[in-house]
């Protein structure tokens, strides 16, 4: 080694080390305590030596209810991310080819910036329009005045909804990237050899801009499966998830082991399904 | 032919709405007199009134801003410098630091937030501000990291070497040159650092203590309790709080990619 790279290393630990420092304490170390954790037969709060033990992981198999909650978590992501793509996917169309010059700036920016303000305010801003009385109740009745009043509020559409809502500009923004870069003269190409609209949307368009897709579908569907703020708010007792059982064990019956237990089976199922549906969705790229 | 795009026009338009609707409609609830969100609409300030009476909110206030601003300023300064690390260096390990960065981003915070909980209390960090701080600034690093990355990027790295062989010190060259290129990117990652940790409620709720709280962790709990329109107060200024700080980053770092 010359002394030249000797330089170059302390400068490029001096630059990376105190960054991944940081997360090294406070995400790598804490996932695999919390892994080293749902292995343990009492909780941490309790200042007895706790031992090893599977139990945590059993009890989800002996126990339906955490298995029926896990169906419901994975079910619910999967709604919520099919709506996002079936809303968000002509949206981030008629962006990246419809709306030209500063009109597209202008919308692009209108649809990303409720992305980053606060999930919970989005959240509790849903509740204004959904109970009884609200804004989807009174706009109801301007239409079918004898309609029965919606109680939309404290069920399992309000809950979709609300997450739709929270995860909506993710879809846009990953399908606007992919879409933006195909070339126009791409699409261009395919009309003049004779594709009709829709034979150019499924043959050029919709297979050139799967990666968006893809990343879109990946990044809502795993925040959704352990969402646990949105069902509790929206959904009261009526939208039941996993993330809730979770947030539960943590917060009110302290039982951290289990907790842990479900949180690493959670994640666990959501890393398995994205694995099982990855290779096909690649081949289908590759296969341009 | 014609008729696609229009439709397509007049759906994003229909999804603009649905995104904004909800919030318009729960920031005017907050300007209205009545306690129970009753029309016809009346004008009244009486909620903010209330807010500036509310002195644990004000308190979280107080929290929530103060730790943002700590953790923009760690946050910017550790990620702009293993951005430059990642940018001007090819070194073994690189691929797999920079893979690292998406766990943080991708793993629900709920997983995160928890774990953080179980492994501060066995290194006996206490619950508190200060484990908040240093969950936030985990979660800002990433956003950091990769901003200003896509700025270095698109660094012209000739002037530096011209400044250099017009005779400035690496120093000189630093301040002079590299840091005025430098500054959008910066500027655009510490902006995103702020509102990552001004709109964090996940973390922040497993991480407080009772009694200690941020913004989002006490609206968290009054919603529990029940609606009222001093919550749809405190929700208007936070979110005209993070847009604001929104708008401004859209200014320093362009989100659509083109220039």
């Amino acid at each position: 080694m010359t002394v030249a790279d000797r330089r170059n290393r302390g400068t490029i630990l001096a630059l990376t080390g105190p960054a991944y420092l940081w997360l090294t304490a406070t995400i790598f170390l804490p996932l695999s305590a919390m892994l080293y954790c749902s292995f343990l037969d009492k909780s941490p709060l309790v200042p007895q030596p706790a031992s090893l033990t599977l139990r945590h992981y059993a009890a989800f198999i002996e126990k339906p209810v955490y298995q029926q909650l896990m169906l419901w978590s994975l079910e619910l992501g999967a709604i919520v991310t099919i709506c996002c793509l079936l809303i968000g996917y002509p949206a981030a169309l008629a962006l990246a080819k419809v709306i030209k010059g500063r009109w597209r700036e202008a919308m692009f920016l209108m649809v990303v910036l409720p992305f980053w303000s606060n999930a919970l305010v989005r959240t509790f801003s849903w509740t204004m329009v959904l109970r009884p009385g609200g804004l989807a109740d009174q706009a109801i009745h301007v239409v079918a005045p004898g309609a029965p009043a919606l109680n939309l509020l404290y069920s399992y559409p309000a809950v979709v909804i609300g997450l739709v809502h929270s995860y909506l500009p993710y879809m846009i923004l990953t399908c606007y990237i992919s879409l933006q870069a195909i070339d126009d003269s791409v699409i261009e190409a395919a009309r003049s050899l004779g594709a009709r609209s829709w034979a150019l949307f499924r043959r050029v368009v919709f297979p050139m801009s799967l990666p968006g897709v893809l990343a879109g579908s990946a990044l809502i569907f795993v925040p959704a499966v352990g969402s646990f703020m949105e069902p509790r708010i929206l959904g009261g007792t009526k939208g039941a998830t996993l993330g809730m059982a979770v947030e539960e064990q943590f917060t009110v019956t302290a039982n951290w082991p289990f907790g842990a237990a479900l949180s690493f089976l959670m994640l666990g199922a959501v890393l398995l399904i994205c694995l099982v549906l990855y290779p096909p969705a690649r081949k289908r790229m590759e296969g341009l | 032919m014609k008729l696609g795009p229009a439709l397509l026009k007049v759906h994003l338009w229909l999804v603009l709405g649905f995104l904004y609707v909800p919030i318009v409609v729960m920031a005017a609830l907050g300007f209205n007199a009545s306690p129970l969100y009753a029309l016809p609409f009346e004008f009244d300030l009486v909620w903010y009134r209330a807010l500036a009476g509310n002195a644990k909110l004000i308190d979280a206030g107080i929290h929530s801003v103060g730790i943002a601003l700590v953790n923009t300023i760690i946050a910017t300064a550790l990620g702009t410098m293993a951005a430059l690390a990642f940018a001007r260096y090819t070194f073994r390990g690189r691929t797999v630091m920079q893979i690292l960065l998406f766990p943080p981003i991708a793993i629900p915070w709920l997983v995160i937030g928890t774990a953080m909980l179980v492994f501060f209390y066995w290194i006996d960090v206490r619950r508190g501000l200060f484990a908040i701080l240093l969950g936030h600034v985990a979660l800002s690093l990433p956003y950091v990291i990769v901003v200003v990355g896509a700025r270095l990027a698109t660094f012209p790295r000739a002037v530096e070497e011209a400044a250099a062989t017009l005779g400035a010190t690496p120093w000189q060259t630093f301040r002079r040159v590299t840091a005025p290129i430098l500054a959008p990117g910066v500027i655009g990652g510490a902006l995103f650092a702020f509102a990552v940790s001004f709109d964090q409620f996940v973390i922040s709720y497993f991480l407080a203590p009772p009694g200690v709280t941020t913004l989002p962790v006490e609206i968290y709990g009054a919603i529990r309790k029940g609606f009222t329109p001093e919550i749809n107060a405190i929700s208007t200024i936070i979110i005209v709080v993070s847009m604001g700080v929104l708008l401004l980053t859209a200014r320093f770092y362009r989100f659509g990619g083109e220039r």
